[in-house]
């Protein structure tokens, strides 16, 4: 069968697992003895075999199961964790990763792995060998439970008095098996034939995996359930066989005695091995909490009802929405114009409601900085391991949301700037100890909004920009002059590690260095329509803030004026708005200059950049000023006056009309006219 | 157009610039606007009025007159907009009148006439005679590749 229609699913949902394993792995290194984490990993990893050789995938299957053998042994207890067995389950993660990236591009996902194969192997034999199950097998509780299949199902007090009851009421309760046939394409359907025909024959009490996993095809090919009825075993069988796709029905009648004796044996069992804190007087349910806890979670997690939304209908939605933001600022001025009080007043409440409608669209194109950030710590771990330095990465804030379009670039950037403090900031153990610091270097990686924008800020305390070095490079770079580098603040220095063609370690490292560096850092952010900044102090740290706005297709202006002609100049860009006189202006090698607050600001005349034809002539005493920055540069942007604040849809000038000077896009104001909106970064150089 | 040369007929267009008649194949175009409200966008070329709202997009303006030389006339009632799209281009052009679709035979265009002198004749595809009408095929892309 053609799988293909499958394949958009199976990869989104491999990512998610392979992710989660990730996670968790990480975790585990932090509490090797938590089983529960290394539960949660081999589901994932269970899942992810089920799924692969149903699409097909021979390799990722494969090797997924052999790190499902590796895992088994741990939750176990034959294999002991530690970070060797952990660094050959992370590469194992590594190749599945790369497998997956490989369908996704097309690729087979086939890969050799044989060297981690090999690996994975000596652990699960090595070690089993040694500490076998000695300390396993005396703790094991014998009778029930080895007579029972190791799959079996357990009840918790609710389910066995049920069963007791129907017991005592002539009914029969069966575990039942089920197999499907690997190739079976719509799991949940035949689960659900299953089910629908178990429900007509008599009640089922159980279900392993839980239904909402069977629902959601979480599970391989093969699930159990519990059934109490009046009907024969056979009769049973014959009707799930019915069932296409079924393989194999396996029916064991389970009878009530044995059951209790299980639940009580394992429950020693458990209150003995893993959980030796916990009070004596645990009933059968509440130790049945353990083992359970995962799933349950998974279930409740599933139950949040989320669904999966195409971002091209999203963006649909948005283009959709920016049409009425258009119609509603027109409807506003009509409104004014014509001063009825009903049509103001609806007037209003439609613009209220669109508002509101605004939020919602905008969040919905929301994503947490999470789907960025957490693939940081993984790479961390490894970089610190190949670069022999010690870090402890935290990560704050990895909830704040960004617009889809800002997340999907943010990537790159990031994890330069992870590189580049791990590389050159944190200094190795030896040279932190000599300084006084602790071996373990802290990376701190922030998120947060702040008004219209969200500050995403990367700390070290590592060696911090050293000044005479950064200079050094820069004067053999040619990037600066001798007579300027005398006159830099330290500021400026620290800025100039993000020039092009500027990378400062002796080495060049493949970690970071690679000569592109950071100057594409810069650019990328700036191309989002954010900034950067770098502060430092030598020997203490570094500090990188990032600032990005929320969104990149709704903006805040304001509107000037030039001579009949409107203009929007960003928010963003805009420090504040003046009005000077015309004996403020000062002349400085042909440039008009103003004095800001004792700093000397270039003044841009916008009609004169923007050859605008003056029909009278414009007032000469005073002239409006809107202050616009680019980093660390301003410059005061001349208009004949200010009309006021406006959130703005930003349109593009078509693909006719393109770089066009000085102007960044178009936005269409409430009277139905186009308005350019000014790009200050090319104003100011 | 070179592609329209293997069918009977094609349906064009016929606008009017200045005393001379232009035709445009339909299927290039988008739709005829009265004139509206044009935003200036400076530092383009003179022939580039600006752009204008079509119902949300914006879509930049060329003036055919200015394109192609010819004395510009005022502004009055009959003065329109012709939509056209070539490629992903989105574009209108100024006009004084737009008057007619018509279908005109294949058999009747022609290779432009040798005419020396004339600044538009690098964007003309081709001339037809119908009913003692001489009408002027557009080269669009002629007219719109130059800014590139």
């Amino acid at each position: 069968m053609d799988t293909n229609q499958y394949l958009d699913i199976f990869l989104d949902e491999s990512k998610e697992h392979l992710q989660s394993c990730n996670e968790n792995l990480l975790a585990l290194e932090q509490s090797p003895q938590d089983l529960a984490i290394v539960n949660e990993i081999f589901r994932n990893a269970h899942t992810l075999k089920g799924m692969s050789a149903t699409m097909g995938f021979e390799d990722l299957a494969d090797l997924t199961h052999k790190m499902e053998n590796v895992l088994d042994a741990i939750r176990n207890e034959k294999i002991t964790v530690d970070s060797n067995i952990l660094d050959v389950v992370f590469e194992s993660v590594d190749h599945l990763e790369a497998m997956i990236d490989d369908i996704a591009n097309g690729g087979d996902g086939k890969r050799d792995v044989s060297a981690t194969v090999a690996k994975l192997k000596r652990i699960e034999n090595g070690e089993a060998i040694g500490s076998d199950t000695d300390k396993n097998e005396s703790e094991k509780v014998p009778t029930v439970e080895e007579v029972l299949t190791t799959d079996s199902m357990k009840f918790d007090e609710f389910e066995l008095t049920v069963i007791q009851q129907s017991h005592e009421q002539g009914f029969n309760t069966y575990e039942i098996a089920i197999q499907l046939r690997d190739d079976c394409l719509l799991k949940a359907a035949r689960v659900y034939m299953v089910f629908d025909i178990l429900e007509k024959l008599g009640d089922v009490i159980k279900s392993s995996p839980t239904v909402e996993q069977l629902e959601e095809e979480q599970f391989d090919s093969e699930f159990s359930v519990a059934v109490v009825t009046k009907e024969t075993s056979e009769d049973i069988q014959k009707k799930l066989l019915k069932v296409s796709e079924v393989e194999d029905v396996k029916i064991q009648a389970l009878d009530y005695q044995s059951l209790v004796h299980q639940e009580l044996a394992s429950t020693a069992t458990e209150e003995k091995v893993t959980q030796p804190v916990e009070p004596k007087n645990t009933k059968p349910v509440a130790t049945k909490a353990k083992p359970k806890k995962t799933p349950e979670k998974r279930a409740t997690h599933a139950s949040s009802k989320t669904i999966r939304v195409n971002i091209e209908r999203l963006d649909i939605l948005m283009n959709l929405f920016e049409e009425l933001v258009i119609d509603r600022g027109r409807l506003q001025s009509i409104a004014s114009e014509l001063n009825h009080s009903e049509l103001n007043e609806t007037v209003e409440r439609m613009s209220r409601v669109s508002g509101d409608l605004q939020n919602i669209i905008l969040t919905m194109r929301m994503v947490p900085v999470e789907t960025v950030f957490n693939r940081f710590p993984k790479m961390v771990r490894q970089l610190t391991r190949d670069l022999h330095k010690k870090v402890n990465l935290q990560i704050i804030g990895a909830e704040t949301e960004l617009d889809r379009t800002v997340i999907d670039e943010l990537g790159d950037p990031l994890v330069h700037l992870i590189r580049n403090a791990l590389d050159h900031g944190i200094e190795s153990p030896e040279v932190r100890k000599a300084a006084g610091k602790p071996e373990e270097g802290k990376v701190e990686l922030r998120a947060y909004h702040s008004g219209n924008h969200v500050f995403i800020e990367l700390e070290d305390d590592g060696a911090g920009v050293n000044r005479e070095k950064v200079l050094e490079k820069a004067l053999s770079k040619g990037i600066v002059t001798p007579e300027v580098a005398e006159t830099m603040t330290d500021k400026q220095v620290n800025e100039l590690i993000m020039a092009s063609g500027f990378s400062t370690a002796d080495v060049i490292s493949d970690i970071s260095g690679r000569g592109v560096g950071l100057d594409v850092v810069k650019s990328t952010i700036e191309s989002l329509g954010g900034n950067i900044t770098i502060e430092s102090t030598e020997g203490k740290g570094s500090l990188f803030s990032v600032q990005l706005p929320l969104t990149l297709s709704i903006i805040s202006v304001m509107l000037v004026e030039i001579e009949k002609e409107i203009y929007a100049i960003p928010l963003s860009s805009i420090i504040e708005t003046s009005i000077i006189r015309n004996s403020d202006i000062m002349n400085a090698h042909n440039q008009k200059v103003i004095d800001f607050r004792g700093k000397v600001v270039p003044l841009v005349f916008l009609e004169e950049i923007f050859e605008v034809t003056r029909t009278e002539p414009a007032d000469d005493e005073f002239h409006s000023v809107v202050l616009v920055r680019k980093g660390e540069k301003m410059a005061g942007l001349v208009v004949d006056s200010f009309i006021g604040q406006q959130e703005i849809v930003l349109k593009s000038l078509g693909n006719y009309l393109t770089n066009v000077f000085a102007i960044s896009g178009a936005t269409i104001l409430g009277n139905g006219e186009v308005a350019l909106i000014i790009d200050c970064n090319s104003l100011i150089k | 157009m070179e592609t329209t040369l293997d069918v009977e007929s094609v349906k064009v267009i016929i606008f009017q610039l200045g005393d001379k008649e232009y035709a445009i194949p339909v299927s290039q175009v988008q739709g005829i606007e009265k004139t509206m409200h044009i935003t200036r966008v400076p530092k383009t070329p003179r022939y580039v009025k600006g752009v204008i709202n079509l119902r949300g997009v914006v879509t930049p303006i060329i003036d055919l007159r200015d394109r192609f030389n010819v004395k510009s006339s005022v502004e009055d009632d009959n003065t329109r907009i012709i939509i056209i799209t070539l490629d992903d281009m989105e574009v209108g052009f100024i006009v004084d009148a737009a008057n007619d679709v018509m279908d005109i035979p294949t058999s009747s265009i022609e290779p432009q006439p040798e005419v020396v002198g004339s600044y538009e004749e690098e964007f003309i595809s081709g001339v037809a005679k119908v009913e003692k009408r001489l009408l002027i095929l557009l080269n669009l892309e002629k007219v719109l590749n130059t800014l590139k």
